[in-house]
C-alpha cells in the first residue's frame, strides 16, 4: 500500500496531491493525524456531557433508575446492532477501496448509509413516542410532584440560619445521638447550605426499592410520570440529559449520513482506488466514533 | 552574496495575485494571517474604546456617564471581545499563521482550506456577536455565569447570540490548533528536528494542544447553556433542580487552559525576541521548550481555583491551590532563562526588544500576584476585587497583548516589506508601558483596600474610603488615556510605514530562523526549494551589511548543507 504511494509521488504531480506536500504518503498521514485530532475534540465534546451525566447520576441516582423505566430497551438494542453492523460495512468499504474493488466499495457504502437511515428511523419513532406522551426535556415536563409537602424539597420561605446557629444545631444533634434520642430532622439547614434544591432522597419522594423490585420482575411502569404519585422530585432531569446526549449523537449521525452520501457519490464516479482512498478512510474513522459513542450511550441510558 | 534571500525579488505574496476576491478566498497562510491580523486589530480597537469608556465612568464615585445597566453591558462587551475576538486568535491565528510555516520551512500549513474555513468561521462568529448587540445586548460578564445568564427576567436578549458566537469562534480556534499540530508533525523539512525548531513553534504547538483539547468542552458547555436558556431544561438552573456551580466547573475547565492559550504563544514570541535582539544563543533551549509543554499540562489541572469561594470542598480547594502554585515553576524557568540569555549579550534596544523587556517586567508582577490569589487565605479577601482585575490585566493585556504587539513589530518588516520609524516605535512602546502600569498598578491598591470589581459606582462607602478609591481610580483613568495615546501613535507610524516606509531588508534584526532567509515580504510559496536547517539561535554566522541595511551571512562561513562540499 505504501509502496504504491511512493511510486506515485515520484512521477509528475499526482492529481490528488496538494502543492505543499512532497508525496501522497505524507499527505495521507497528515490527513489521518488531523482526523484523529478531530476525533479527540469529538470525544471531549461528548466528554462534557458524560461528565454532566456522571455528576447528576451521582447526585440523583433515583432519577436515573426511575427515568430509564420509560425508555424502550428493545428499540435501543436494535439500534445498537444496526450501528455496529454499519461500522462493519464501513470498515469493509475502506478495505475494498484499498483493494481497488469498486463495486464492493459502493455496495458497502450504500449498506452503511442504509444502516444510518435505519438508526435514525428507529430514533424517530422513539422520540415521537416520548413527545406524544408529553415526556419532554426541560420546563415543559417540569412539574412539582404531588407529594411535594412530604419531600425534603427546598423551601425558599424557610429562614436562613447563620453559621453559629447551625453549629449549635449540629452540636445538639450530636448530643441527641450520643444520648440515644432520635435525631431531629434539621430541615432548615437546606436554607443555609445552598440555594440549590436538593433532590428527594429515600422514601420522601420516591422509593427506589420499589422500582428495583419492579425492574427485577421485568414489569414496565405503565403509569405516565406526570400521573405517578411516586414520581421523584426533578424526574425531568433524566430526560434532559437523555435528550441532550442522544440528540447531539443524532446530529452526528445526520452529519455522518451526509459524509457517507458524498462518499457514495464519489465512489460511483470511481474517484477512489488503491492509490487514493483517504476520504473513505477518514469518513470511516468518523463513522466509527459516532458508533462508539452510541455504544456508551445505550447501556448508560437503557440498561443501568 | 549580498543578501540572505534565496529568491529573486519581484513578485511576493502581496502582489502575487490581485483583487479583493484573491484575498477573501485565498489559501495562502500568509494572506490568511494578515486578514486575521487586521480583524484582530479592529476588534482590539473596539474593545479598547470600551475599556476607555469604563475608565471614564469610574473617574468619579457617582455613576456619571452611564446607568448601571449600561455599565454592565460595556464591561461585558469589553471582556468578551478582548477574550474571544482579540487575545485568543491574536498570536496563534494572526502571527502564528503567517510565521509558523515559514519558520518551519514549509510551503503552507497542512490543511490550507481548513485554515481559510477557520478564518471565515471567525468572521461569522464576530458577526453573530454583533447580532447579540442588536438583539438586546448582554450584561452577564464574559463568563456567562449561571443563574444570571439563564434568568430570562434579568439577563438580556443577546445571551443566546453571544453564546452561539463564542461557540463558532471556539471551532475556529480548534481548527487552527489542529492545523498547526499536523503541520508541525508532518511538514518539517529534512533537518528540522524537534529540537531545532525555534521556540515560538514549541509554544504554538503547546498552545494548539490546549486549543484542541479544551475548546470542545467550552463548546458543549455553551451549547447546554443556550439550550437551558431557550427551553429551561434545568441543567444549570437551581430552580429546576440543576447546579449552577457545575456550570462554573465546565466553563473554567476550558477557560483556565484558555488563559494559557493566550500566554504560551506570547512566551514563545518573547523567547525569539530576547535571543535575536540580544544576538546571543538562547539559554536553556530544552528547558524553555519543555516548560511550554509543562504549562500546557498543568493548565488543565487548575480550573478549580476560580471556585475557591463558590462552595467547593476544602480538600479540593487545597489541591487546586497546590497545583496552581506549581504552574509558577515552568513560568519562572522561562523568565530566568530569558534573563540568562540577555546576560552578556549584545542587546539592541529595538522596539521589539523594548516590548520584550516590558513583557518580562509586567509578566513578573502579573505572575507573582497570581500567587496571592492562589493562596486560599488571601483569596478570600481578594476574590472579586480590583486585585483580580489588575492581576489578569497584567498577564492578559500587559503580557499576552504586549508580546503580540512586540511580535508584530518584530515581523512587521517581513509581513509588509517596510521598516517603521524606530524613533516613534520606542516612544510608542514607552507610552504604552507607562500608561499600562499607571492604569493597572493602582488597581492592586484598590483591590487590596476592598474595591469590588464590576461596580458602576463606588459612592456608598465611608467618605475617606470613597476618597481613597477615587484617587486610585483617577490615576488608573489617566493611565488608560496615556496607553490609548501610545496605541494610537503606534497605529499611526505603522500605517505610515506601509505607504512611506523604507524598503525592509530580508533580515533587519539578525535572526537565524528560516523566515529571515526568505525575502521581505516572502514570495508566494515561501521557498523555491526546501531550505536547509541549522541551529536557529547561532548568530555567529551573521554580520551586519551596511549596504543592505540588514544582516547577511558571513562569507567565510559555509551554509548548513554546504559544509561537506567546501
Amino acid at each position: 500500500m505504501s509502496h504504491s504511494h511512493e511510486q506515485h509521488g515520484h512521477g509528475d504531480h499526482p492529481e490528488h496531491l496538494g502543492h505543499h506536500w512532497d508525496n501522497l504518503q505524507q499527505q495521507f498521514e497528515a490527513g489521518k493525524l488531523g482526523m484523529w485530532l478531530f476525533l479527540a475534540t469529538e470525544v471531549l465534546l461528548f466528554g462534557g456531557l458524560f461528565v454532566a451525566y456522571a455528576v447528576w447520576r451521582g447526585n440523583n441516582p433515583e432519577l436515573y433508575a426511575y427515568g430509564s423505566e420509560y425508555l424502550d430497551v428493545t428499540m435501543g438494542a436494535v439500534n445498537t446492532v444496526i450501528l455496529i453492523l454499519s461500522s462493519l460495512t464501513m470498515a469493509m468499504a475502506v478495505t475494498y477501496a484499498q483493494l481497488n474493488r469498486q463495486k464492493a466499495l459502493l455496495v458497502c457504502l450504500i449498506l452503511t448509509f442504509l444502516g444510518a437511515c435505519g438508526f435514525m428511523l428507529i430514533k424517530f419513532f422513539e422520540y415521537s413516542d416520548k413527545i406524544q406522551e408529553g415526556i419532554l426535556p426541560g420546563a415543559a415536563f417540569y412539574d412539582p410532584p404531588p407529594n411535594l409537602e412530604a419531600s425534603n424539597y427546598w423551601n425558599p420561605d424557610l429562614p436562613i440560619i447563620d453559621r453559629h446557629t447551625l453549629l449549635a444545631l449540629r452540636i445538639e444533634a450530636a448530643e441527641r445521638e450520643r444520648e440515644g434520642r432520635p435525631a431531629q430532622i434539621d430541615r432548615p439547614r437546606f436554607g443555609e447550605v445552598s440555594s440549590v434544591a436538593p433532590a428527594a432522597v429515600g422514601p420522601a419522594g420516591f422509593d427506589p426499592d420499589a422500582v428495583r423490585a419492579r425492574h427485577v420482575r421485568g414489569e414496565k411502569s405503565k403509569v405516565h410520570p406526570l400521573q405517578d404519585p411516586n414520581r421523584p422530585v426533578n424526574a425531568h432531569m433524566f430526560f434532559n440529559i437523555y435528550f441532550m446526549m442522544t440528540g447531539l449523537h443524532g446530529i452526528h449521525v445526520l452529519v455522518g449520513m451526509i459524509v457517507i452520501g458524498w462518499l457514495i457519490y464519489r465512489a460511483a464516479l470511481g474517484h477512489f482506488g488503491s492509490d487514493y482512498f483517504t476520504p473513505v478512510d477518514l469518513g470511516g474513522l468518523y463513522w466509527h466514533i459516532v458508533d462508539l459513542i452510541w455504544i456508551f450511550l445505550f447501556p448508560l441510558f437503557y440498561l443501568i | 552574496m549580498s543578501t540572505l534571500s534565496t529568491h529573486p525579488s519581484g513578485t511576493n505574496y502581496l502582489n502575487h495575485t490581485r483583487g479583493i476576491m484573491s484575498w477573501i478566498f485565498t489559501l495562502d497562510h500568509k494572506r490568511i494571517g494578515m486578514m486575521y491580523l487586521c480583524s484582530v486589530l479592529l476588534s482590539f480597537f473596539v474593545g479598547g474604546m470600551l475599556a476607555v469608556l469604563i475608565r471614564l465612568q469610574l473617574w468619579s464615585p457617582e455613576a456619571s456617564l452611564f446607568t448601571q445597566d449600561q455599565y454592565n453591558q460595556i464591561f461585558t462587551l469589553h471582556g468578551a471581545i478582548m477574550v474571544f475576538l482579540v487575545i485568543i486568535p491574536s498570536i496563534p491565528a494572526a502571527l502564528g499563521n503567517f510565521v509558523l510555516p515559514i519558520m518551519l520551512g514549509a510551503k503552507d500549513v497542512a490543511f490550507p482550506r481548513l485554515n481559510l474555513f477557520s478564518y471565515h468561521l471567525w468572521v461569522v462568529g464576530a458577526l453573530v456577536f454583533l447580532l447579540a448587540l442588536v438583539t438586546g445586548g448582554l450584561d452577564t460578564g464574559w463568563t456567562f455565569y449561571t443563574p444570571y445568564s439563564t434568568d430570562t427576567d434579568s439577563a438580556m436578549g443577546g445571551v443566546i447570540p453571544a453564546l452561539t458566537a463564542a461557540f463558532i469562534l471556539g471551532f475556529s480556534s480548534i481548527f487552527t490548533g489542529m492545523n498547526f499540530i499536523v503541520t508541525i508533525h508532518r511538514l518539517r523539512p529534512p533537518g528540522m528536528t524537534w529540537f531545532r525548531m525555534p521556540l515560538f513553534l514549541w509554544a504554538i504547538y503547546a498552545t494548539a494542544i490546549i486549543q484542541v483539547l479544551a475548546t470542545p468542552v467550552l463548546g458543549i458547555t455553551l451549547m447546554l447553556l443556550a439550550v437551558e436558556r431557550a427551553f429551561g431544561i434545568g441543567i444549570f438552573d437551581p430552580s429546576l433542580g440543576g447546579d449552577p456551580v457545575l456550570y462554573q466547573h465546565f466553563f473554567w475547565f476550558y477557560s483556565h487552559p484558555a488563559v494559557y492559550i493566550m500566554i504560551l504563544p506570547a512566551m514563545g514570541i518573547i523567547s525569539e525576541l530576547i535571543s535575536i535582539h540580544s544576538h546571543k544563543h538562547i539559554f536553556g533551549y530544552k528547558f524553555i521548550a519543555f516548560s511550554s509543554i509543562a504549562i500546557a499540562i498543568f493548565g488543565f489541572l487548575v480550573w478549580g481555583h476560580h471556585m475557591f469561594t463558590s462552595g467547593q470542598s476544602s480538600l479540593m480547594n487545597v489541591i487546586f491551590s497546590f497545583i496552581t502554585f506549581s504552574v509558577s515553576i515552568p513560568s519562572a524557568i522561562k523568565v530566568f532563562n530569558w534573563l540568562a540569555t540577555m546576560y552578556k549579550g549584545s542587546i539592541s534596544l529595538n522596539t521589539p526588544m523594548l516590548y520584550a523587556l516590558s513583557f518580562i517586567f509586567i509578566f513578573s508582577i502579573g505572575g507573582l500576584t497570581g500567587l496571592h490569589l492562589g493562596t486560599l487565605a488571601t483569596d478570600i479577601h481578594l476574590h472579586d476585587t480590583y486585585f483580580v482585575v489588575a492581576h489578569f490585566h497584567y498577564v492578559m493585556m500587559g503580557s499576552a497583548l504586549l508580546a503580540m504587539i512586540g511580535g508584530m513589530h518584530h515581523w512587521w518588516p517581513k509581513m509588509t516589506g517596510k521598516m517603521y520609524s524606530e524613533f516613534w516605535g520606542r516612544i510608542g512602546c514607552g507610552l504604552v508601558f507607562l500608561g499600562f502600569n499607571l492604569t493597572f498598578f493602582p488597581q492592586f491598591m484598590l483591590g487590596s483596600q476592598g474595591m469590588p470589581r464590576r461596580y458602576a459606582q463606588y459612592d456608598d462607602y465611608l467618605p475617606e474610603t470613597v476618597q481613597l478609591f477615587e484617587f486610585y481610580h483617577q490615576l488608573s483613568t489617566i493611565g488608560s488615556l496615556v496607553m490609548a495615546a501610545g496605541f494610537f501613535l503606534t497605529a499611526g507610524y505603522l500605517l505610515h510605514s506601509i505607504f512611506f516606509g523604507v524598503r525592509a531588508p530580508a533580515n533587519p534584526w539578525g535572526g537565524r530562523s528560516l523566515e529571515w532567509q526568505c525575502a521581505s515580504p516572502p514570495p508566494h510559496d515561501n521557498f523555491a526549494e526546501t531550505p536547509t536547517v541549522g541551529d536557529c539561535y547561532d548568530f555567529s554566522v551573521l554580520e551586519w551589511d551596511e549596504k543592505e541595511q540588514g544582516y547577511t551571512w558571513r562569507e567565510d562561513v559555509p551554509r548548513p548543507g554546504e559544509e561537506g562540499t567546501g
